[in-house]
C-alpha cells in the first residue's frame, strides 16, 4: 500500500485525537466503574476492578479511530417536505388522543397519571414558551411562580377556606403580579446576568417558602389542601350525598376523581395554547418576538420595551400560577421540596427542546421528555444514561429545537414555515 | 455630547428645515451617528437642546424625551447604518410591528385587541393595506411572506427605510442609506426619498456617497471632528476650502514649495 502524505498525517492525526479521548475516558472512569466501595464489616472499603476501566479505554480508543478513518459521508437530509405535510397532521392527532386518553383501552390509573403529569408539564413548557421562546427573554427561575400558584391556593384554603375553583384565577393573578415584580429590576438586564437573577428570585421564593414558617409551615408545608368539585359535587371515594357518583347514579370509584383531573388540567393547558396563539397574532405578540429579534430597532419603532417585558413575565408567570393551582389540588399537599431549581431547568429544557417558540414544539418536547423518562423505569439505573444520550443526540440532529421553523403570524399570500436559521434566539 | 473624557461634539448648531432633506456628511469619526443617536434618543446629550417644531406649532425637546417616546409622540423615525431588520419575521410583519402604536390606538388599546372589537379588526385591516401600499412601493409585494432576512441588500435597506414610514413620522433619519448600493439602486433610492420629501415628511441623511448628497440635498452640514466646519446648499459646500481639507487633507508643506 502506497500512503501519501496526506494520509500519513491523517493517520497520525488520527491516532493522536484518539489516544487524547482514551486519556479522557480513562480519567471519567478510573474513579467511575474501577473504584468501587463496599461493606465490609461495619465500615466500607475501598475496592480496584482495573479490567472493566481498561476494556471501556480500549473500546474508546478503537471507537474514536475507526470513527475519524472512516470516510466522511454527506450528512443525511431528512425529508423536509415529507415531514412538513406529516407535521401538519400532529397536532389535531394529539388533540384527539388526550381527549380520549381516559376512555382508551388499556389506560389506567398509572396512564392516566403520567398523562396528569405530561400535562402539567406542557403547560409550564406553555407558559414559559410566552417569556422565553417569543420574548427572548432567558428565565430560569420559573419555578418561583409555579411555586407561588401553589402556595397562594393552600394558603387561601387554609386561612379563608375558600375552595379550588375560586382559587385559581386569584393564583393567577398573584403569580403575574410576582412577574411584574421579578421584571422591574431586571429591565436593563440581558442574557446571562438575566439568567443569573431570575435564578435567584427562583431560589429566593423557595427560601422564603422554607423559612416563613408562620404563613406556609416552613418545610412542614401545608396539607389538606381542598380537591376540586364539579359544579359543586365532590368526588369523595365512597360516594355519598352530594357527591359525583350520587348525582350520576353510578358507583363511586376512585378512579373518577382522577379522570376529572386529568380533564382539568387538560382544560387548563388549553386554555394557556388558546391564549398563547391569539396574542401571538396581536400587536403585542409581534412586540414580543419583535423584542425577541432586535431590541434597538424595536426602540426606534416607539415600542415600550418597559412595558413589552413585563406583559410578556407576567403573562407567562400568571399561567405558572394557574399550573400551580392545580399541583396543590392534585397532590392534597404541597412543601418546598417540591420547588427546587432543577423543575426550572426541567420546564427550561422543555422550550428550548421544542424549539422557536413552537406551540406543537414545546407539546411534543414535553411528551419526549417527561414520558419518555417515566416509561425509561424499566431500565433501572441506565434511565439517565440513555436519557442524556438521547438529549444529545437530539441536540446534534435539531440544534434549534424539534420544531425547526416559525410560522409568521400575518401573511398576504400563503403562509410558508420561515427557517431557523433567520430567527433570533433572544439576548432578553 | 461627551463620552467621559472625550468629547464627540461641539458646538454642533443647525437647522433642519421643514419639507427638505438635509445632509449631514463629514469623514469618518466626525460624529455624524452620534449626532444620529442625540436625535433619535440613543444617546443623552450632555448639553444643548434639540428642538422639533410639528407643522401644527407643537414643539417637542428630544434631548429631554426617552428614546420609544421620541419615535412614538414626536414623531422621528430612524433608519441603522447595519441595517437592523427583524430577520425571522416576514417583510410584512416587519411593517406591522412599526404600526404597533397607530394600531393600540385606532384599535381601543391591548384590551380592544384582546376581545376582537371591530374597531380594531379595521385599524389592523387599514394597518395591513398601508403595508400593502408600501411593499409596492419598494417593489417587493412579491416577497412580503419572505422572511426579511433572506431578502437582498438592497431590498433590506429599501424595506427598512419602508419600515420606518410606517411610523408616520415627521422626520425621517436615514444613516448611510446608500452605503453598498450600486449607481441604479442609488438612482432609486434618489426616487424614493424625493417621493418622500414631496409627501411632507423632511428627512435627515447621513451620506457618504456626494453624488446622492449634491443630487438629492437641499442643504448640507459638514460635521469635522465634532464641529461643523460648513453649512449651506450643496454647491457652495462642495467648493469650500474647510470641507476640501476635512475631506483630502491639508497639502504638505513640500508640495506647496514644489
Amino acid at each position: 500500500m502506497n500512503f501519501s502524505p496526506f494520509r500519513e498525517a491523517g493517520m497520525k492525526r488520527a491516532l493522536r485525537d484518539a489516544g487524547l479521548a482514551a486519556l479522557v475516558a480513562a480519567g471519567l472512569f478510573v474513579p467511575l466503574v474501577g473504584l468501587r466501595t463496599e461493606a465490609v464489616g461495619h465500615g466500607v472499603a475501598l475496592s480496584w476492578h482495573p479490567w472493566p476501566v481498561a476494556g471501556l479505554v480500549v473500546a474508546v480508543f478503537l471507537g474514536r479511530l475507526v470513527w475519524l478513518m472512516l470516510p466522511r459521508r454527506p450528512a443525511p437530509r431528512l425529508p423536509s417536505a415529507a415531514l412538513a405535510r406529516a407535521g401538519r397532521f400532529v397536532a389535531p392527532v394529539l388533540l384527539v388522543v388526550a381527549l380520549a386518553w381516559p376512555a382508551l383501552p388499556g389506560v389506567g390509573r398509572y396512564q392516566l397519571d403520567l398523562g396528569v403529569l405530561v400535562l402539567t408539564y406542557v403547560m409550564l413548557g406553555w407558559g414559559l414558551n410566552i417569556v422565553v421562546g417569543l420574548a427572548g427573554l432567558l428565565d430560569l427561575g420559573y419555578v418561583a411562580f409555579y411555586a407561588v400558584g401553589a402556595y397562594s391556593f393552600a394558603i387561601l384554603a387554609q386561612f379563608l377556606g375558600l375552595g379550588f375553583w375560586v382559587c385559581l384565577p386569584i393564583s393567577g393573578l398573584v403569580a403575574a403580579c410576582f412577574g411584574v415584580a421579578l421584571g422591574f429590576p431586571v429591565l436593563r438586564l440581558r442574557g446571562d446576568y438575566l439568567a443569573i437573577v431570575t435564578l435567584a428570585f427562583g431560589e429566593i421564593i423557595r427560601i422564603v417558602l422554607l423559612n416563613w414558617t408562620s404563613l406556609t409551615g416552613g418545610p412542614n408545608g401545608i396539607g389538606g389542601i381542598p380537591r376540586p368539585t364539579l359544579f359543586g359535587l365532590a368526588f369523595t371515594p365512597a360516594g355519598g350525598p352530594g357527591s359525583f357518583a350520587d348525582f350520576f347514579g353510578i358507583a363511586p370509584s376512585i378512579t373518577q376523581r382522577f379522570v376529572f383531573l386529568y380533564y382539568v388540567i387538560l382544560g387548563l393547558a388549553l386554555l394557556t395554547n388558546a391564549v398563547t396563539l391569539r396574542i401571538r397574532r396581536l400587536p403585542l405578540g409581534r412586540a414580543w418576538e419583535a423584542l425577541r429579534e432586535d431590541e434597538i430597532a424595536c426602540r426606534a419603532l416607539g415600542i415600550d420595551t418597559t412595558v413589552t417585558r413585563l406583559t410578556a413575565f407576567a403573562m407567562g408567570a400568571g399561567f405558572g400560577g394557574l399550573a400551580g393551582c392545580f399541583f396543590a389540588t392534585r397532590q392534597g399537599f404541597i412543601s418546598p421540596d417540591s420547588f427546587t431549581f432543577s423543575e426550572s431547568a426541567i420546564v427550561l429544557a422543555i422550550v428550548v427542546l421544542g424549539g422557536l417558540g413552537s406551540q406543537l414544539g414545546v407539546a411534543l418536547a414535553a411528551l419526549v421528555m417527561i414520558g419518555g423518562f417515566e416509561l425509561a423505569r424499566d431500565l433501572a439505573e441506565y434511565r439517565m444514561v440513555v436519557f442524556g444520550l438521547a438529549l444529545v443526540v437530539i441536540m446534534v440532529v435539531r440544534p434549534r429545537g424539534l420544531v425547526g421553523t416559525r410560522t409568521p403570524s400575518v401573511t398576504l399570500g400563503a403562509r410558508r414555515a420561515i427557517g431557523a436559521g433567520f430567527v433570533a434566539q433572544g439576548r432578553g | 455630547m461627551r463620552f467621559g473624557g472625550l468629547q464627540a461634539m461641539q458646538g454642533v448648531s443647525f437647522v433642519s428645515e421643514a419639507g427638505r432633506i438635509t445632509a449631514v456628511i463629514g469623514p469618518n469619526g466626525a460624529g455624524k451617528t452620534t449626532l444620529f443617536n442625540c436625535i433619535t434618543g440613543f444617546y443623552r446629550p450632555s448639553e444643548g437642546a434639540i428642538t422639533l417644531r410639528h407643522p401644527g406649532g407643537r414643539e417637542y425637546r428630544l434631548d429631554r424625551m426617552a428614546g420609544h417616546r421620541i419615535t412614538a409622540r414626536a414623531g422621528v423615525a430612524r433608519t441603522f447604518q447595519n441595517i437592523r431588520l427583524f430577520g425571522g419575521m416576514t417583510a410584512l410583519e416587519n411593517l406591522l410591528v412599526a404600526q404597533h402604536n397607530a394600531l393600540h390606538r385606532a384599535g381601543g388599546g391591548p384590551l380592544g385587541a384582546l376581545l376582537g372589537l371591530s374597531r380594531f379588526r379595521a385599524a389592523e385591516a387599514a394597518a395591513i393595506a398601508r403595508a400593502r401600499d408600501w411593499l409596492v412601493r419598494i417593489n417587493l409585494l412579491d416577497r412580503a411572506d419572505a422572511p426579511a432576512g433572506s431578502l437582498p441588500y438592497g431590498a433590506q435597506r429599501r424595506l427598512e427605510i419602508a419600515r420606518a414610514m410606517c411610523t408616520q413620522p415627521v422626520l425621517l433619519c436615514l444613516d448611510e442609506p446608500a452605503a453598498g448600493l450600486n449607481p441604479r439602486e442609488s438612482d432609486e433610492l434618489g426616487v424614493l426619498l424625493q417621493s418622500i420629501r414631496a409627501e411632507g415628511c423632511s428627512i435627515l441623511l447621513i451620506e457618504h456617497d456626494m453624488r446622492v448628497v449634491m443630487r438629492l440635498s437641499d442643504h448640507v452640514v459638514v460635521l469635522d471632528h465634532g464641529r461643523r466646519i460648513a453649512e449651506g446648499p450643496p454647491e457652495l459646500v462642495r467648493a469650500d476650502p474647510h470641507v476640501v481639507a476635512a475631506y483630502l487633507g491639508e497639502p504638505d508643506v513640500e508640495e506647496v514649495l514644489a
